[in-house]
């Protein structure tokens, strides 16, 4: 690890003046950017802390809206009583993130300011239509996720929470990389106010909503509706682990399984 | 308790080392912190193949705390690392032996090759050193694979190797096969990879280098698998010193499985530098390190062909296999294709005509070297998937081919050198079906076929030669060392004993199943007995723990020595209880004169030999402590058969293994406990190269694509089942445990196994072939290629 300037904030202003001032980087839970320090990857030069703003912290439902503070991580989300009734897929999403010691350190905020193309919550905020709260504003998820590790947010911006509306029915069902757990593929499928929402993570190099089955599951909400699209692989990522053939046949599979796991 | 209570031979006693690896207090190399010690770090080549223009160290030399920067031209007076085996080619040559420094001189030939050593005050400033330091490269291209390596045209990696070979070597009667193969009524050929693995041990390599201004002595830590070995290696071969001027010490390792058995630049370079700095030297792996740099496994590519008669009688074998050395030979590189590959390839069965033609090339990849089972993985891959192939293609079958051909007479001389003692191999197969239930497979595949999914079953009947090995064979095929074991057995004046043994446990749990052997002995607790291993300054000598070899060998030294405690013993009790010493018996902890009830307890023996009042010193020395090396006279043979049943999802070719039935033959048993989790880990470590591991460097530019666990799949809890374990005994006959040894067998059975179900399964659809690791997009792939 390179040497860093450490800042432990002590309310979302000063955290974002210091981001402004030192053009550092923000940690939350640290699963991500502590671990491209130690390899030398990432060379921050000032980290400032954001474990100690408690109004980051927590989970509430308000109407038909369930709100999850940015530093609730992701065994808190996944423990929720109030996720578990409100959107079961969101809690079961959470639960099979990483391993026990990063749901335990990692948060939602965390994961969505990072916005790694295999990372599992990016597909359910764009799936569930939700609002991503800043120290600025609201951001819509279609709004929010521009590319690779890139986000809408600007340099000083941080998550303060996300907002949810509770969807008819959805679920998630992700694919595995084998060695690395992250989504190989994973699909979001859900029934919203606003139409049915299919979102992918990990096939491509960001996040992204399925047009092509969101119309087919429009029209049927159904397994066999889903597993009829054709994806095309043309954008799609390939590697070791999967080619862009074999992930765009995935979508259209893991979609299928969504469906029918969202009952 | 009575004297026969404390036989615990065939116990599952509980180890006495977990409490100290359990509660946190072993120590490991990383835990030895000499006072004023500072930190190593490796600049590594991050280029495939490159010749060095120049290197600068000047600004690093300046950095904060750097104490000293070294390259490969400050080694003067250093030798490269030797190779401790000499393969002759079949033409009458030695092996190409390129030199292999401790630091890249002139060339970098994989990616990881060392350039610099730095030391300084800390692990960070060594590292911000070494991004200070600027090398001027001309890249060359590169090559990783070794059938790619034998091409016209190459990239030549050694200029005393030309055309990347290392060796062509041959073993078996070429025309006796070729003839066989005439005569065949079937033949069944196959192209066989098998796959590149790196070992990752859970603990990372790692040293601690002193030098004693004092007695211009030095004494290394270092996870090793044989230190005395090491310390050989090190101090004759490479940097000119007097063995009594270096004590190597392997404290706790935290696994091997082959890695940590061979000599490596960085320890060497630590040994080395120690003494240009004055001061201790540590160096721990990083993960990433460990990647790039611990010795590789397997990376065969083979063509075997198996000739048969109409009734499925096997009748001659022909395999052809490029190996891969990786950029340098390590330790025992060269032996790993050849005398513990090609010897195998009889396995269980009796082939009258077997030849084996295996060409080792190098690449710039990192070495490789023995990987658990080492060889014999390679081998039963190569029989088995001929066996199950034959088998489907002439409608037999896997059972009823593998009794046709089994070994049936024992001792059973081999067409490929070895001589098997003993085995049984139709009861392993018989309990393994038994254990897999393979009669109800058939309403499991209905039952899966009716969810959609593919149900395969898939044998394996392995066999290894272990307790490596009587030294005139090993050197009459090339070893540069002898393979036998030193135990030595201290026993204190009050009773208690101290054990010295050459083997070394990174996971075996010797201190448990060695005492259990001594205190069964002597009829004293276990409790009571100690086990001293890893420290040349400690143990006369060892060679070492690999090859399943430990209790066979290692243990039968102990026994050895045992045998001479209780000889001199019985001298000591005869004088005491006034008898004839041909009329004293040792047994149940006690010296008795044979027909009466007098008697001498050890402890009281024991005491005498050291306060020797009333003792024999005309005619017998005082002290109880007696050392003794065992040479085996033969290898030992543990066979079994694994049969693996797995479920395949077309939809996305994940292969679920679904039930996994290991029986296999040790020998004798001293613990089975600590057996039965040697073969579990074995298992999980074979399942891994099936399924999931697979190292892979870019064809073009050489860089390590798996370099990390988010590439490198390795196998976890649940991508293993719950496996069904068993034991058929057929005890060796030429040593007295009677041991064969267990370490590796799960490694060995488990690849083939669970591919032959994996091709069983996939048949259904059309796949002939497929590679490991059966990972889910080859799977998918391979049964989208079906369908078209």
């Amino acid at each position: 690890m390179y040497a860093i300037e450490y800042q432990r904030a002590k309310s979302i202003a000063e955290a974002a003046a210091a981001l402004a001032r030192t053009g550092g980087k923000a940690l939350a839970g640290g699963q991500s950017l502590v671990g491209a320090m130690k390899l030398r990857l990432a060379n921050p030069g000032t980290v400032v802390d954001l474990s100690g703003l408690a109004e980051l912290k927590g989970i509430k439902k308000e109407g038909d809206a369930l709100t999850i503070g940015a530093l609730t991580t992701h065994a808190e989300v996944a423990a929720s009583a109030v996720v578990r009734q409100a959107i079961p897929a969101l809690a079961a999403l959470a639960e099979g993130i990483g391993d026990r010691q990063v749901r335990n350190r990692g948060t939602i905020g965390g994961s969505l300011a990072n916005n790694d193309p295999a990372a599992d919550y990016p597909a359910a905020v764009l799936a569930l239509n939700a609002t991503v709260l800043t120290n600025k504003r609201k951001i819509a998820a279609d709004d929010f996720f521009k590319g690779m590790y890139e986000t809408a947010l600007a340099a000083d911006e941080i998550i303060t929470a996300v907002t949810f509306p509770v969807p008819k029915k959805a679920a998630y069902v992700k694919f595995p990389n084998p060695a690395s757990r992250f989504a190989l593929v994973g699909v979001f499928v859900a029934q919203t106010g606003a139409g049915v929402r299919v979102a992918v993570t990990g096939a491509a190099p960001h996040v992204h909503r399925s047009s092509a089955i969101e119309a087919a599951l429009a029209k049927s909400f159904t397994a066999d509706a889903a597993k009829a699209v054709k994806i095309p692989p043309d954008s799609l990522n390939t590697d070791l682990h999967g080619s862009a053939e074999y992930r765009a046949h995935l979508v259209s599979v893991l979609a299928a399984r969504a469906v029918t796991a969202a009952g | 308790m009575g004297a026969s209570d404390l036989n615990s031979i065939g116990q599952s006693v509980r180890r006495k080392e977990d409490y100290r690896f359990l509660t946190g207090s072993g120590q490991y190399t990383d835990d030895i912190n000499p006072q004023h010690h500072t930190h190593a770090y490796f600049l590594r080549s991050p280029h495939a193949h490159a010749r060095i223009r120049s290197i600068d160290t000047a600004k690093a030399k300046t950095g904060p705390g750097v104490i000293a920067v070294c390259t490969g031209d400050d080694l003067t007076g250093v030798n490269g690392l030797p190779c401790g085996w000499l393969i002759t080619g079949t033409d009458g040559q030695p092996m190409k032996e390129p030199p292999h420094p401790i630091l890249a001189q002139g060339k970098v030939r994989y990616v990881g090759d060392g350039v610099a050593l730095i030391v300084a005050e800390t692990p960070d400033q060594a590292k911000d050193a070494a991004e200070l330091i600027s090398v001027d490269y001309e890249v060359l291209p590169a090559v990783v694979n070794p059938a790619e390596a034998l091409k016209k045209g190459a990239p030549a990696i050694h200029d005393g190797a030309p055309g990347n070979k290392c060796y062509t070597w041959a073993l078996g009667d070429k025309a006796a096969a070729d003839a066989a193969f005439a005569a065949a009524a079937h033949v069944t050929r196959l192209d066989i990879v098998n796959n590149r693995l790196i070992p990752n041990a859970i603990e990372p390599r790692a040293a601690v280098a002193s030098y004693s201004r004092a007695d211009d002595s030095y004494t290394l830590y270092v996870t090793s698998q044989n230190p005395h070995v090491e310390r050989l290696l090190m101090t004759a071969f490479v940097l000119g010193l007097p063995e009594t001027k270096v004590r190597v010490i392997a404290p706790d390792v935290g696994g091997g499985f082959g890695s940590k058995i061979y000599l490596y630049p960085e320890e060497t370079a630590l040994v080395w530098a120690s003494k240009r700095v004055n001061r201790p030297i540590k160096w721990t792996a990083e993960r990433s390190e460990s990647f790039l740099s611990d010795a590789h496994g397997r990376d065969h590519v083979t063509h075997a062909e198996l000739a048969l008669d109409k009734d499925g009688k096997f009748l001659g074998m022909r395999v052809q296999t490029t190996a891969a050395m990786g950029a340098y030979l390590s330790t025992f590189a060269s032996c790993i294709p050849t005398i513990l590959y090609a010897t195998l390839l009889a396995g269980q069965y009796a082939t009258p005509a077997i030849w084996c033609e295996v060409t080792a090339v190098f690449t710039n990849t990192a070495p490789v070297d023995a990987y658990r089972g080492a060889g014999r993985p390679e081998a039963t891959y190569v029989v088995e998937r001929l066996v199950h192939a034959a088998a489907a293609e002439m409608g037999i079958a896997q059972d009823e081919i593998r009794r046709r051909n089994f070994i049936h007479k024992f001792p059973y001389q081999t067409p490929v050198a070895l001589l098997y003692d003993v085995g049984d191999y139709d009861a392993c197969l018989d309990e393994a079906m038994k254990m897999a239930d393979t009669r109800g497979f058939a309403a499991r595949k209905a039952e899966a076929a009716k969810r959609g999914k593919l149900r395969g079953l898939g044998y394996a009947s392995y066999i290894e030669a272990c307790g490596l090995a009587p030294s005139n064979i090993a050197g009459a095929l090339g070893a540069r060392a002898g393979l036998f074991e030193a135990g030595q057995v201290r026993v204190n004046p009050t009773g208690g004993v101290t054990v010295f043994t050459g083997s070394h446990s990174h996971g075996q749990g010797h201190e448990t199943t060695f005492s259990q052997i001594v205190a069964s002995r002597l009829g004293i607790p276990i409790e009571s007995v100690e086990i001293v291993h890893g420290d040349t300054g400690r143990v006369p000598f060892g060679m070492g723990t690999y090859g399943s070899r430990s209790l066979a060998v290692g243990g039968t030294a102990i026994v050895k020595a045992l045998d001479k405690v209780i000889a001199k013993g019985r001298k000591i009790a005869a004088h005491l209880l006034e008898a004839a010493e041909a009329d004293v018996e040792f047994g149940d902890g006690k010296f008795t004169v044979a027909g009466t009830d007098r008697s001498k307890t050890f402890g009281e023996v024991a005491l005498t030999a050291y306060v020797p009042h009333n003792y024999p010193l005309d005619k017998l020395e005082p002290g109880l402590d007696e050392t003794a090396f065992y040479d085996p006279t033969n290898f030992t043979f543990p066979a079994g058969t694994h049969i693996c049943e797995v479920e395949v999802d077309p939809e996305t070719g994940v292969v679920q293994v679904v039930n996994f039935s290991a029986c296999d033959d040790f020998g004798n048993i001293i613990n089975p406990m600590i057996v039965e989790g040697q073969v579990h880990g074995g298992l999980a470590q074979g399942i891994g190269q099936a399924l999931l591991e697979q190292c892979v460097y870019d064809k073009d530019s050489g860089q390590l694509l798996t370099g990390s666990y988010m590439d490198y799949a390795m196998p976890r809890a649940d991508d293993l089942p719950s496996f069904k374990v068993a034991t058929k005994v057929t005890p060796c006959t030429h040593n007295p445990l009677g041991a064969k040894g267990c370490g590796e067998a799960g490694a060995i059975g488990s690849p083939a196994a669970l591919m032959n179900a994996v091709h069983d399964a996939l048949s259904a659809a059309g796949v002939t072939y497929i590679d490991m690791p059966a990972t889910p997009h080859r799977v998918w792939s391979a049964l989208q290629s079906a369908r078209t």
